[in-house]
């Protein structure tokens, strides 16, 4: 399941991170959102999700009056002229797990949001304070471009400033500049039959077409550069950690299940409110036993996989010792 | 590490028995309220000079770690504490701490009083993220029962099986019983305390006597050292300012009292305590929970049908003698065992309200408070024996292996 606005706000309370909140109703727009905050001398973003013909997803995050050219960007990235789109609402949901109207730089805490892209718009830098989303609609998060800086790191992100406005000639001589910002994974999306493509992009795709072979050479620079990016970022995220975090697990076995049952049933009653209270319910008493169950699982787990390399260091041991008579 | 309040197994008789007459005794070895009544806690923490848990730390700690706090915080079963907002303080700036409880293996059933320090403790692992060492003073039994060496250690292997099955994580756990593990470093420790504590003194925070043997008057500095990092080289080393938060009952706070006079003088921070009062005997307040009596507690063996039966004849009920009275008057809550069980194990604050409610203006029976009750505990039971049976020999070597543990701050 998606953080909550609570514990992305325990998450920055943790690392010190410095920041403020605003609350108001929900809020769909900038427009809707500078009503009640605009007056407060922080610089309003306008945050968008973006997805490229590979099923690739970007978020660009940029200072209200910036402009953005979804074309000029799209050839920057180096897929083309018309390779970029917005998202569709579903993924808003799925991947950055936030409602309409929300999208945020903080939405890449979850998980489901390892391979989006994050683009910031380098106006941010030279604001005192920034305006984002707290992965609520309700609420305003003011906080310092450094702060936000803070934050990606300790989620394993490099932050990118980009000069959104800037529109360089992409071509022969001039390499597309933001392609080392193309997500190299793939994510996949449930219910969508996708050809999870895991393999990096080579270097003719999305290029203007000119002189192939001799472009392959030059474009598999950044593809390469994309890639060392994607293992230094997986080097700070230990996978053994993440594969034995019990917490994490069962939310998301719970979820799913909820998610499905909730689909199933909702079809046949008229009321869809009382569904999701039961399942919450549900899922508090499943969730307890659950967690215990997996904590055994993994001490058992552990206690085998201890066992073997104890023997196999016995027998090492052992073999180089009678070698050694 | 000694357990819930014994009668008659006082050691130190001539300071238990000067102070008996006239106040509450409550040490390691003796827990005794004044004129047979109640334990007053407000006396306690005076006396002991430690802190009130305020709401407001409980609030902190949803604050900090995200989530709701443990039913034990939220119903002051943990009532006490020392230093630990300064614990708080440390883990909000991003530093982290560990954790560090025990047991005095004395008996191989274990009933749920045993457990309330250990579930507390299981919790706060899960919701810091933190380490823990576990202690099993196998020795302390070993001197103080006059058991031998071999079962003191078989017992000690036996509880860490039902400790294992509370829940704990073996990447962020090490479980290790004195006659194993002292030596090394630990030993070091042992004595750079030994030395700062003078004959006189552990005679007057204890009760020591001259007709004590050494064993049991050297022992103070065992139970001591596991709160200083440097006492566990294969986990801390190079982190010798890693604080040090212990989470037991209210009668271990003489051992700690006397380890935080040491450690400036040894040069080693203070660790932090929070305490918890003491379990009730089925039988009530000022019942005794005995090893002797099998129907004084709810021991983790027992079968659902035993549970049922123990809480229906044994569990003292605060209702009144008959229906028409109880409808009358209400139960008495301040006595009865089954709403104060389950102020310990109902996770639901809402039903606990209604049921303390009805209860007391004598709208619902005792027949329902206990019934609920046996629900309660059944599950409780249910799901630690099915995980006891998956918890081996192995296991327990696996837990008690002298080993890295790489991830014990992810």
């Amino acid at each position: 399941m998606g953080y909550t606005k609570d514990e992305l706000l325990a998450r920055l309370k943790e690392l010190q991170i410095d920041f403020v909140c605003y609350d108001h109703p929900a809020v769909l727009t900038v427009e809707a959102q500078a009503k009640y905050v605009g007056h407060l001398g922080g610089a309003l973003s306008k945050n968008l999700l973006l997805k490229d013909k590979k099923h690739r997803y970007y978020v660009v995050s940029a200072l209200a009056n910036t402009n953005i050219d979804l074309k000029v960007l799209s050839q920057r990235l180096g897929l083309g002229k018309g390779g970029l789109r917005m998202a569709a609402e579903e993924a808003l949901q799925e991947i950055l797990q936030v409602p309409l109207g929300c999208v945020t730089p903080l939405a890449l805490i979850n998980e489901s949001a390892r391979d989006v892209s994050l683009l910031l718009d380098q106006g941010f830098k030279s604001q005192e304070s920034c305006y984002f989303h707290p992965l609520t609609n309700e609420v305003t998060l003011s906080i310092s471009a450094n702060s936000l800086d803070k934050f990606l790191v300790s989620i394993g992100r490099q932050p990118s400033y980009v000069d959104l406005e800037a529109n360089p000639a992409v071509g022969k001589d001039n390499p597309p500049d933001l392609a080392s910002l193309v997500p190299s994974g793939i994510p996949t999306l449930p219910d969508k039959v996708e050809n999870a493509v895991t393999s990096i992009p080579t270097g003719n795709d999305g290029l203007t077409v000119e002189k192939p072979t001799k472009l392959a050479g030059e474009a598999k620079s950044p593809a390469a550069l994309q890639k060392e990016k994607l293992q230094k970022v997986q080097s700070s995220i230990d996978p053994l950690a993440e594969a034995t975090n019990i917490e994490k697990l069962v939310k998301e076995i719970m979820n799913k299940t909820s998610t499905a049952f909730l689909n199933e049933i909702t079809k046949d009653l008229n009321d869809s409110q009382i569904a999701p209270s039961i399942s919450d319910v549900v899922k508090r008493r499943v969730s307890s036993d659950l967690e215990h169950m997996m904590m055994s699982l993994k001490n058992a787990a552990y206690t085998q996989g201890f066992q073997a390399g104890f023997q196999a260091t016995l027998r090492s041991s052992l073999q180089s010792l009678s070698m050694q008579k | 590490m000694a357990e819930e309040p014994k009668k008659g197994d006082a050691v130190g008789s001539g300071v238990g028995g000067r102070e008996a007459e006239e106040e509450q005794v409550v040490n390691p070895w003796e827990v005794t309220a004044k004129d047979g009544g109640k334990i007053d806690y407000d006396k306690l923490i005076e006396k002991f000079g430690c802190q009130r848990l305020e709401e407001s730390l409980v609030r902190r700690v949803e604050r900090l770690t995200g989530r709701p706090a443990h039913v034990f915080l939220r119903r002051g079963v943990f009532f006490a504490h020392r230093d630990f907002n300064e614990i708080l303080d440390v883990y909000e700036r991003g530093e982290k701490f560990y954790l560090y409880t025990g047991r005095g293996p004395s008996s191989e059933a274990l009933h749920f009083g045993h457990l309330v320090p250990f579930m507390f403790t299981k919790y706060l692992q899960d919701a810091f993220k933190v380490p823990l060492v576990i202690q099993l003073t196998d020795d302390e039994k070993c001197m103080w029962k006059n058991l031998t060496v071999e079962e003191s250690k078989r017992l000690a292997r036996e509880n860490a099986k039902d400790i294992i099955a509370c829940g704990f994580d073996i990447t962020r756990t090490f479980i290790f019983s004195d006659f194993n593990y002292v030596g090394g470093a630990f030993y070091e420790n042992m004595v750079k305390v030994a030395k700062c504590v003078t004959f006189n003194k552990v005679v007057g925070i204890f009760g020591f006597t001259n007709e004590d043997h050494i064993g049991k008057i050297s022992f103070p500095p065992v139970q001591a050292v596991p709160s200083f990092p440097s006492s566990f080289p294969h986990l801390f080393s190079g982190k010798d300012n890693l604080r040090c938060l212990i989470p037991c009952a209210i009668d271990q706070d003489p051992y700690f009292r006397m380890t935080r006079d040491v450690a400036p003088r040894i040069g080693y921070q203070k660790p932090a305590l929070i305490e918890s009062s003491f379990f009730p005997a089925l039988q009530g307040e000022t019942g005794k929970m005995s090893a002797s009596d099998p129907n004084s507690a709810i021991y983790v063996t027992d079968s659902s049908k035993g549970i049922k039966n123990k809480v229906n004849r044994y569990a003292f009920s605060g209702g009144q003698d008959s229906i028409e009275n109880h409808r009358k008057y209400g139960a008495n809550l301040e006595v009865d065992i089954p709403v104060k069980y389950l102020g310990f194990f109902l996770e639901d604050d809402a039903e606990l309200d209604h049921i303390r409610k009805e209860y007391g203006a004598g709208r619902m029976l005792t027949g329902e408070v206990k019934k609920r009750l046996i629900e309660v505990l059944s599950e409780l039971v249910e799901r630690h024996q099915r995980a006891r049976a998956a918890v081996t020999d192995e296991m327990v070597d696996a837990f008690m292996a002298v080993r890295p543990l790489p991830h014990m701050f992810s």
